[in-house]
């Protein structure tokens, strides 16, 4: 079935019938189009699912809706594509989407060699391995000759190899191409080990085994995994878009404005809020959307933080903590760049 | 009578001749296929050139990076992607070799089976055609794999029935023959009895033709590669030291290990396709004209020689061709082994298509392995059909 996406994609590469035909033009066919396409995962809890009503939710579907937000004043204007790992990248390359949100990692091939830009990233994640209690197993270096089951056709396959090869101990990967499947077979003990990303551990600890309690998350993390919404290249005034529109539902946490305050915030005198809410500065028409932009994404989505929490913090069912994807002043990653 | 060209009646114009249109819709449809193909080229190139996606196979000579553990030649991680997508390639024509052998045995002794005049016999052998080849393929693949690896016991509960084999959900660890200098004298010797074997088979041929008597071919034959095998493993010095499967660690070291994906791979392969040969070769029975039998059975011939002698001889006719088409769909079948796990020739260039991001470039190279695989087998199989065939017969 994935291969058939794949292939459909790349004949829509070959043969050139996709929306966005030009790059460059995605700006204006979006708008001329009046919803916005956008690529995100098939189901993984907490950045991007349907909920139990069919509605999507998610931290990398509300960057999708921030975006909307953005471009037409409505966080309903977006169509959802479900994409694998393995399609992902054709889909929007071929034009298929105007933008991917799908918890992808920011590298220097994807960002060249594979066309694409990256939006500011949205979650800082590391990979990590998750084992049977039983096994007795406290560290990751303990682990030589162990059998791993992996998802394929991510960077997880490589950073394991890389790991156990700089550790000088072998292993034997047993490589699947969904993650449903690998983590049956972690649980059925055809695995003594399943890795992935911390987040995506986390989440399966949660939901996916009968007990908890009998896995445990070693504490290694083996990679830096920044996740960020990815354009394609060459795509300047999109690219400029979507980039705000992130920094955007930053800036507004760091400011201390909510979607609850937001309309309290928009008749302060502190020139920051005012050009960040629109009240002047003429910051959205620099992007060339409404000036009120950043006020309409608060309202809708929610600030950065509002977002965590609902899809991925103490507010959800995977219940993460906040780390490295705290802002910067409470000892985090994540920093806006100034809205002037 | 068709007209030739001429025998055209002077007066009717060229264009309505009948040679010149065949001539001039082939220069046509030419162009137009050259041209499609120029078209989707060019489109790609230039769109990729826009997007600023490198193209080229280039990147088959970088290092891979990620690791295989099915493997049948070495492949480390620092290996490049060519050679991890021939360990790929080797795996998918590995399985896909011995599931054509073991669907072709099995269907065919369920596809006599179905025709046996024992009631049982009969009605399983329809059964099983029925209830295999209408539930999907990759239905089955996960059950099979499901079966093995939930119904069998954790690695330090292996079940351990004869010493030095253990069965797993890990898998079957046996113990091999550590290999040594000395054991290729040994496979010297195996070939020199598969020499012998022929010689030996052509000239049985030869005396049944002149004499009648019939020779145990197959039985001189095995005797002849055993013997000759065990003089060569003597004269390389008997080494006799085997590599014995232990438990540590993880997992087990030393011996050979069956994996749960191959053999979930390999069994739903083989029991599905041999569902359809079955009734290929039942098909192919009920061709022979049923006085062909009655002819056999006059001259007092046993059933089982009726079979073997009469009836599939002139059977393998109608068998051959359809038989192509379910070895090819065998081997396409087996791209299903990403979904269990089974590391073939897709589910290496998935991950090099992910890693690399060289969409075009690893389709093309799918659809290219599979073509030329495909047409492989086929003209193997249309050489066996020519030589099955009629002698004289025109095709």
């Amino acid at each position: 079935m994935k291969r058939l996406v794949t292939a459909a994609a790349a004949v829509a590469l070959t043969v050139g019938i996709a929306g966005a035909a030009q790059a460059g033009g995605t700006f204006d066919a979006v708008k001329a189009r009046g919803q916005l396409v956008c690529g995100v995962h098939t189901g993984l809890a907490g950045f991007s699912a349907p909920d139990d009503k069919g509605v999507w939710a998610g931290i990398d579907v509300d960057i999708c809706r921030a975006v909307a937000v953005s471009m037409f004043g409505d966080a309903q204007k977006v169509k959802f594509v479900p994409l694998t790992t393995s399609n992902r990248f054709t889909a929007l390359q071929s034009g298929e989407i105007d933008m991917l949100a799908r918890n992808t990692t920011v590298t220097l091939t994807r960002d060249t060699t594979n066309g694409m830009n990256f939006a500011p990233v949205n979650f800082y994640d590391g990979q990590g391995f998750i084992v049977a209690k039983k096994l007795n197993v406290k560290s990751a270096k303990e682990l030589k000759g162990a059998t791993v089951c992996v998802q394929s056709g991510t960077t997880t396959e490589q950073n394991l190899a890389d790991y156990f090869r700089s550790n000088k101990m072998d292993f034997k990967p047993v490589t699947f191409e969904k993650q449903d499947e690998a983590v049956a077979a972690f649980t059925g003990g055809r695995c003594d080990v399943y890795t992935s990303d911390k987040s995506q551990l986390g989440a399966i600890r949660a939901s996916q085994v009968k007990v908890p309690e009998d896995y445990v998350i070693l504490p290694e993390t083996i990679s830096k995994e920044p996740f960020a919404a990815a354009v394609r290249h060459g795509d300047d005034q999109w690219f400029d878009l979507v980039k705000w529109s992130v920094y955007a539902m930053i800036e507004a946490e760091e400011s201390g404005v909510t979607s609850k305050n937001v309309d309290e915030m928009v008749k302060s005198t502190d020139p920051n809020l005012q050009r960040l809410l629109g009240v002047n500065g003429g910051m959205g028409k620099a992007l060339g959307v409404d000036d009120k932009f950043a006020y309409n994404i608060i309202k809708q989505v929610g600030n950065y933080g509002e977002s965590f929490d609902r899809n991925l913090g103490a507010g959800s069912k995977v219940k993460l903590e906040r780390g490295l994807n705290n802002l910067w002043k409470n000892g985090g990653l994540q920093y806006a760049i100034p809205f002037r | 009578m068709t007209l030739r060209a001429t025998d055209r009646p002077s007066g009717v114009p060229w264009y309505n001749d009948e040679k010149t249109r065949g001539v001039l819709y082939q220069v046509v449809l030419l162009a137009v296929v050259l041209f499609v193909g120029w078209w989707l080229v060019s489109n790609t190139l230039r769109n990729l050139e826009q997007r600023q996606i490198s193209t080229g196979f280039g990147f088959l000579w970088r290092e891979a990076g990620f690791a295989i553990a099915e493997q049948r030649i070495r492949f480390e991680p620092t290996d490049s992607y060519a050679r991890a997508l021939i360990v790929g390639l080797l795996n998918t024509l590995e399985v896909s070799a011995i599931g054509i052998v073991l669907a072709t045995l099995l269907g065919t002794v369920v596809g006599v089976a179905r025709l046996s005049t024992n009631w049982l016999i009969a009605r399983l052998a329809t059964v099983y055609v029925e209830v295999v080849r209408n539930i999907p393929l990759l239905l089955q693949l996960f059950f099979w794999y499901a079966f093995i690896t939930q119904s069998l016991p954790g690695v330090r509960e292996a079940l351990h029935p004869l010493p030095g084999v253990f069965l797993s959900n890990r898998g079957l660890a046996v113990p091999v023959p550590e290999f040594n200098e000395g054991q290729a004298w040994a496979l010297v010797g195996g070939a020199i009895g598969i020499a012998a074997s022929i010689f030996l088979a052509r000239w049985a041929r030869k005396r049944q033709d002149a004499t009648g008597q019939p020779f145990p071919t197959i039985f001189a034959a095995l005797g002849l590669i055993i013997v000759f095998s065990f003089i060569g493993w003597l004269i390389g010095g008997a080494h006799s030291a085997l590599s014995i499967p232990e438990k540590s660690g993880f997992g087990f070291s030393g011996g050979a290990e069956l994996s749960p994906e191959f053999a979930a791979l390999l069994i739903g392969l083989t029991v599905y396709t041999a569902a359809f040969i079955a009734e290929i070769v039942r098909g192919g029975v009920l061709a022979v004209a049923y006085g062909q039998t009655e002819a056999a059975m006059a001259l007092g011939l046993k059933s089982g020689l009726v079979m073997r002698l009469i009836l599939l001889p002139q059977a393998l006719r109608v068998i051959v061709p359809p038989m192509t088409s379910q070895y090819l769909n065998l081997f396409k079948n087996s791209t299903l082994a990403i979904a269990i796990g089974f590391r073939d020739f897709v589910s290496v260039d998935d991950t090099v298509m992910n890693q690399t991001g060289q969409a075009i470039e690893c389709v093309a190279l799918i659809m290219a392995v599979y073509l030329t695989v495909s047409l492989l087998i086929s003209s193997f199989m249309n050489w066996y059909n020519n030589k099955v065939a009629l002698r004289g017969s025109t095709r």
